[in-house]
C-alpha cells in the first residue's frame, strides 16, 4: 500500500510562510521547492489556498504534517486523517512527512513535538499508526527523527536502531532532520558520527536543516533547543556535508519558521544547500569541520 | 511500570501543570533528574499557545500589553487547550474567557473587541464563494420582494457591541492610532465579510444586525424587515440593502 510518490527535485528548498507569498509569486525565484505545514492549510478556504494553489503551479511541494501525533498511544484522530488525504489530494505533493513524536493528551492538542522512550511497546504502537496513515493515504510517509531534551530510563533502543526497525517494518520513508541529529546527539551525549553512519540512509527521501539556540541544563552542560529561529549553524551544515557524502544529493529544506528574516537572507541559505548538493553529487565531500569540533561541542 | 497511555496523561499533565513534579523516568545522559530539560517541553508548549493566541488577538494584545497578553493567553491556553491540530481554529472561546477574567474587568469593551478579531479569523479562513450580482435581483417582481431569502456569504459574521468595540478595534490594527474614544457613546455593530481575497470590516447601521440576523437564519426579507423595525422605527431597507449588496453579504437568494 505505500506507494512511492516521493519526487521533490535534488534541490534546496525553503519553508514557505504566508509574510514571503508575494515576494515568491512575484520575483520567481529560483528554489527548488517549497513545503508547508499540513494544518496552516486545513482552513476550507481564503488566501493561504490562494497563494499556495498560485504557488504551487510553478513550484513542486512538500507537505510538512505536526499534529498527527504518530507516537501517542491512542488512536489516530480519523478526521485529521481524511483532512490530510484532502490536502494530498489538491496539491499534489512530492512528499509527505510527519514526525517520530507525540502531541496530544485526551482531546487537547499541546503543539509540540513530545518525546518518546524508546521501547518494543512504543515501536508496536509507531508502527501500527503509521501502517494506518499509509493505508489511509495511499502513499508512502516519510518519517523524521526527532529533536529531544530529555532521555527516558526505561528505553531499551537507541533512536537510530528505532527509527530503523519503524522503517523496517512498515515500509516508510525517512526524512534525516541534520540540525535535530546535532541537537539531540549533543543533548543526550550520543556520538554525532555514529549516529550518521548507522543511520539508514538508503531510505532517506528529504533532510532538513534549521537553526538552533543554545542554553544549560541542570547540571550546567550545553542544552541546545530546535527553535527554527535563525540561520542554520556552521557545525550543522558540517554535518549534512557529512551526511551527503553517505547519501548523495537529496532534497534539502531550510525551515525558518520563528524571528522568519526577509526573503533575501532565506534565499542565501537556500543557495548555501544547493551549493552543497551540488558539490555532493560530484563525489565525496571534505569536511570543513573535523570530528574533533562535534565532540568538543557535545561534551 | 505504567503504559505508554498512563505514561503520557502524566508527562502532558506536568506539562500544563508547573505546580506538578516531573514524572518519574525522565533522565539526563547521566541517568539523573533534569527539571530544567523537562522545563523547556514546558516552555515550548505555553509559547506556542500564547503565540497562536497572539496571531488571532493582535488588538486585544496591543490593548493590555504584552505581559497582561502572555498571562490572560497562557491561563486561557491551560483551561481551554486546542481540541485539534488545527490551530487556526483554536481560540473561538476566547472573547468569552476574557469576560470573566478578572484582570481585564477595567476593559469592559475587551471581550467586543477580541470578538470582532475572532471574527475576522473566521472570515480569513471561511469558504470561498462569489458574490451575489446585485442586477440579479431586477428579476424579482415588485410584489414578491418581501419573500425573498438569501443566503449568505460563508465568511459573514456580526459582532454586536454596546461599546464603540469597532472604533477601537481599528485604533489598534495595522498602522491604526489609538486616541480618545467615548465609552458612553452608543455601541457599534460590525460586519466581517471576506467576499473575495480581503476581509473587510464595516460599521453595521442602527437596525442592520437585526435584519442580518434574521436573513441568515432563513427569514424572508419581508419579516428580516419588520425584525429590524423593532429596533428601529426609521429603519430604511432601501439603503441598507444596498449596503450588503454592495458589500458582497449575499450568494444567491431564492423565492
Amino acid at each position: 500500500m505505500s506507494r512511492d510518490l516521493n519526487k521533490l527535485p535534488h534541490r534546496a528548498g525553503v519553508g514557505l510562510k504566508p509574510q514571503h507569498y508575494a515576494a515568491v509569486l512575484e520575483g520567481r525565484p529560483p528554489i527548488g521547492f517549497f513545503e508547508v505545514h499540513a494544518e496552516n492549510y486545513m482552513g476550507a478556504g481564503g488566501p493561504p489556498h490562494r497563494y499556495l494553489t498560485a504557488i504551487r503551479e510553478h513550484y513542486p511541494l512538500s507537505l510538512h504534517g505536526v499534529g498527527l501525533s504518530i507516537g501517542a498511544d491512542r488512536p489516530l484522530d480519523r478526521n485529521h486523517l481524511l483532512r490530510l488525504k484532502a490536502l494530498i489530494d489538491r496539491y499534489e505533493p512530492g512528499a509527505f512527512s510527519e514526525h517520530l513524536a507525540w502531541s496530544t493528551h485526551g482531546r487537547a492538542f499541546l503543539d509540540d513535538l513530545l518525546p518518546l522512550p524508546y521501547t518494543t511497546k512504543t515501536l508496536n504502537c509507531v508502527a501500527r499508526h503509521i501502517d494506518e496513515v499509509q493505508e489511509a493515504l495511499g502513499r508512502q510517509m516519510l518519517l523524521e527523527n526527532p529533536s529531544t531534551y530529555i532521555a527516558f530510563a526505561e528505553s531499551t533502543w537507541s533512536e537510530v536502531e528505532f527509527i530503523a526497525e519503524v522503517e523496517r517494518r512498515t515500509g516508510c520513508a525517512l526524512l534525516l532532520d541534520v540540525n535535530n541529529v546535532f541537537v539531540s546527539c549533543t543533548n543526550q551525549a550520543w556520538n554525532l558520527l555514529e549516529y550518521i553512519e548507522r543511520f539508514p540512509m538508503s531510505q532517506v527521501r528529504q533532510i532538513h536543516l534549521a537553526g538552533h539556540a543554545r542554553d544549560v541544563d541542570d547540571a550546567g552542560r550545553t542544552l541546545l533547543i530546535d527553535s527554527h529561529d535563525r540561520a542554520v549553524d556552521e557545525s550543522v551544515w558540517a554535518l549534512y556535508e557529512q551526511a551527503l557524502a553517505r547519501l548523495g544529493p537529496v532534497p534539502t529544506l531550510i525551515e525558518w519558521d520563528a524571528q522568519v528574516p526577509e526573503w533575501t537572507e532565506l534565499a542565501r541559505e537556500a543557495l548555501r544547500a544547493d551549493s552543497t548538493l551540488l558539490a555532493s553529487g560530484r563525489g565525496p565531500v571534505v569536511s570543513s569541520c573535523g570530528e574533533e569540533q562535534y565532540r568538543a561541542v557535545a561534551r | 511500570m505504567p503504559s505508554l497511555a498512563e505514561q503520557q496523561r502524566a508527562f502532558a499533565a506536568a506539562l500544563l501543570d508547573p505546580s506538578l513534579p516531573v514524572p518519574a523516568g525522565l533522565v539526563d545522559p547521566e541517568g539523573r533528574a533534569c527539571p530544567r530539560r523537562f522545563a523547556v517541553y514546558r516552555n515550548n508548549v505555553a509559547t506556542a499557545l500564547i503565540e497562536a493566541l497572539e496571531t488571532s488577538f493582535p488588538a486585544v494584545r496591543r490593548l493590555v500589553g504584552e505581559a497582561f497578553f502572555r498571562e490572560a493567553a497562557l491561563r486561557f491556553a491551560v483551561a481551554e487547550p486546542p481540541g485539534s491540530p488545527v490551530l487556526l481554529e483554536y481560540g473561538a472561546g476566547f472573547p468569552a474567557f476574557l469576560e470573566l477574567f478578572g484582570p481585564a474587568a477595567s476593559l469592559p469593551y475587551l471581550p467586543d473587541v477580541a470578538r470582532i478579531e475572532r471574527a475576522w479569523v473566521e472570515a480569513h479562513h471561511a469558504e470561498d464563494a462569489t458574490p451575489l450580482d446585485p442586477a440579479a435581483l431586477a428579476s424579482v417582481s415588485p410584489d414578491r420582494v418581501g419573500e425573498i431569502r438569501f443566503a449568505m456569504h460563508p465568511s459573514l459574521r456580526t459582532v454586536r457591541s454596546r461599546y464603540p468595540a469597532l472604533t477601537i478595534w481599528r485604533m489598534n490594527v495595522a498602522d491604526g492610532i489609538p486616541g480618545p474614544v467615548a465609552l458612553d457613546a452608543e455601541g457599534e455593530d460590525a460586519l466581517v465579510l471576506r467576499p473575495e481575497a480581503e476581509v473587510c470590516v464595516r460599521f453595521i447601521p442602527p437596525g442592520g444586525s437585526n435584519l442580518l440576523d434574521a436573513l441568515a437564519r432563513g427569514v424572508p426579507l419581508g419579516a428580516a424587515t419588520e425584525a429590524a423595525m423593532q429596533d428601529r422605527a426609521d429603519f430604511d431597507l432601501a439603503s441598507h440593502l444596498s449596503g450588503l449588496l454592495e458589500s458582497g453579504a449575499f450568494i444567491g437568494f431564492s423565492l
